[in-house]
This record gives structure tokens, sequence and C-alpha cells, in this order.
């Protein structure tokens, strides 16, 4: 009887699909643990997180003398007037008269450090990143200057026509696929409730999760025992998809700053945060 | 020069709680640079914290702890104001000792 078989094939088949089920739920266990985990971690080290280290060198090198001039940073204008560090954070990126441009936290950092204290933008452009014993000053005024914001909510300008430029381009970029891989932005951070291994993949493109991301930048990154700012992301990103090499404050960088920051308007802002 | 430790010392009760964060690379010497090259070994080996000349904490480290490590301790019989303080030794023979103030 050639249909006699049928049950039993059905029900090998009832058999696989049930042990994919239990994998999968088992993975999605794993990952939900790890995130607890991480969670646990974060509270464990909130006060006296390694990225208070940074903090405490960036305020150092915000008021030490520097540079061919000798100057400190502390005429630097964030953007609330010079030397004003408070809240700058919450309204970056901005387009700057004196730049002509729309700059975020970083790149008007590396602005201030040539302009004011005559250093050689060339060599900053070589060491945005730190690693291990070389480090990055970027990232330690970075860190200081975020904690100077800290409670504050996120509301980067939109009212000059190049702060909505840059917010445009950053959304085209967000979407472009390309490279080797033919990788977008959107390929991991476009659907909701996605990981990729056991790390969550948020979706930037809603606010509410754009929030709860962008709101803890620049943040200490265990993993790698470093502070790491949004250009370091942005980077590691263009990275990861096989895009050409990013570079540090270009109007490239920028947009796409732009573009998720905008998204994350409204973010209460608890950087220098704690990520895996 | 080393960075300045983070100290934290608060009263809890009848135990005075202390938190020590601090900034150090930790390398295992089991790991390889981008050439292939090994990076040596460069840890902290030896952790101590006195306070009036008591020693109400020691520490032997290895190379299993972490990067930028953060350590915490409660010892009896502290009143506010009291001064402790911790130092620590590495590999290079390199030390560091930082102070705070118990708080209430």
């Amino acid at each position: 009887m050639p249909d006699s078989r049928r049950p039993v094939w059905w029900a090998a088949l009832g058999g696989l699909l049930a042990l994919a089920l239990g994998t999968a739920s088992v993975v999605a266990q794993s990952a939900q643990e790890t995130a607890r985990e991480i969670e646990r971690y974060r509270e464990a080290v909130a006060d006296s997180s390694p990225g208070e280290l940074w903090e405490a060198r960036g305020e150092d090198l915000w008021k030490m003398p520097r540079g061919p001039r000798n100057v400190s940073l502390e005429r630097c204008d964030l953007g609330q007037g010079p030397g004003v560090v408070a809240g700058a954070l919450a309204r970056l990126p901005r387009w700057f008269a004196d730049a002509d441009r729309v700059m975020d936290l970083e790149t008007r950092l590396l602005h201030c450090m040539v302009t004011l204290q005559g250093l050689d933008p060339a060599v900053l452009r070589r060491q945005p990143f730190g690693n291990g014993e070389q480090r990055s000053d970027f990232e330690a005024l970075s860190a200081w200057i975020a904690a100077q914001s800290r409670g504050m909510t996120l509301a980067p300008p939109l009212d000059h026509p190049a702060e909505r430029a840059a917010w445009r381009l950053g959304r085209e970029l967000f979407f472009v696929r390309g490279g080797t891989h033919d990788f977008a932005c959107t390929t991991c951070h476009a659907q909701s409730g996605r990981r990729i291994r056991l790390q969550e993949l948020p979706n930037l493109s809603r606010p509410e999760e754009a929030r709860r991301v962008l709101g803890t930048w620049p943040a200490y990154r265990v993993s790698q025992g470093e502070m790491r700012t949004l250009q370091w992301r942005m980077n590691d990103c263009f990275r990861q998809q096989r895009f050409p090499d990013l570079v540090f404050g270009s109007e490239v960088s920028v947009a796409l700053v732009s573009y998720l920051l905008h998204n994350a308007s409204g973010a209460a802002l608890a950087a220098p945060g704690v990520r895996r | 020069m080393a960075d300045p430790m983070r100290i934290r010392a608060r009263i809890e009760g009848d135990q005075c709680v202390v938190r020590v964060l601090i900034g150090h690379e930790m390398e295992t010497g089991q790991r390889r640079d981008a050439t292939g090259r090994l990076v040596p070994a460069w840890f902290i080996q030896r952790v101590t914290a006195t306070t009036g000349g008591r020693v109400v904490f020691s520490a032997s480290w290895g190379p299993a702890v972490s990067k930028n490590p953060v350590i915490q301790f409660s010892y009896a019989g502290a009143k506010v104001g009291d001064r402790i303080q911790v130092t620590w030794v590495d590999t290079r023979g390199d030390r560091r000792t930082d102070e705070a103030v118990v708080s209430a």
C-alpha cells in the first residue's frame, strides 16, 4: 500500500520541526539571558564604570594648554557659547557659522583643536580611536563632555538649511546598498527584534528604539575595554559592511550621525553608557 | 604615569564599603598584536589597602583579572573622616597609591 508510509513521513517531519523550534527557543532564551547579564553588569558598575577614567582624562585635556599655541580648549564653542560644556551634547550635531558646516561633537572638537590650539589635523585624524596604550583624546574629551549633559533631553536642532541637508543625506545613506556584500545600514537596523549571534540589533528607524540606544553614546565598550564615540560606531559599521574607510569628521560621517540622533530626538541622555 | 584610581569609601551599617576603579591595561601575555607578535604580559600583581597603618585588604592578582578592574570590599571599625590608601604594584614594577576619605 503506497499510502501507508505517509503518516510516518509526516510524523518524522513534525519531529524535525519540533526540534527546530526547540533549538530556536533555546537560542532566544540564551540571548535574553545574555542581555540580562549585561544589564546586571551595567548596574554593578553604574557608580564605578571604567568610563570614569576617560571622563577624568577628558576633563584634564579640556583644561590643559596644548598645541603650538599652548592654549586650552576652554574657549571652544560647542554650540552653547565659548567654553560652555553643560548641555552641549543635547544640541549636537548643529550648523556652526564659523566653519559654515554641520558638525557633531568629535568633528567640532577636531575643529577646535586645529583652530584654537594649532594642532595638525592630519596628525589628529591618524589617532581618532584608542587602542590599548595608544589613547585617543577624542574619546576622553567626548566622554567628559557627554557626562555634562547627563539627564538632559536630546534635541538636535533642525532649523538651518544645512542641518536639514545633513539629516536628508544621512537618511539617504542609511538606505544605500553597496560594497562587496551588498550591505546597507538597513540590512541590520531596519527590523525590530533581530539579532546577530547573541547581539540585539536595534531598529534605528524607529524612534523608541533609537532613543534607547543613542542616548547612551559615547559608551564604554566592555569587550574592547575602550570608550567609543559615535564616529567610531559609524567607522566600524562601514568596516563591517566592507565599505570604503569612513573619514573621521567627514560630511558623510556627520550626516549619518545627524540622521540617527534626530531619530533619537527626545531621548534622555545617559552617556557615557556601558555597552557589551 | 598611570591614571589615578577612583576610590569611594562609605559607611554602610557597621561596615565601611570601599569601591576602587583602577585604570590598567592588564595584558595577559597571551595576546598577539596585528603583526603576530606576543604582547608581553603586564598586569597588577599586588593590591593593598591600608587605613591608619592597618592593612584592611590585600590581593595577589594574576593575568585573569580584567582590564580597568573594579574591586569592592568592606571592613569593620571605620569612622567618617578616616583616610584609606590603596596601592597597586604591577609586573613592570610600576606602582601607584591613591587616597580617599571615608564618607557617611
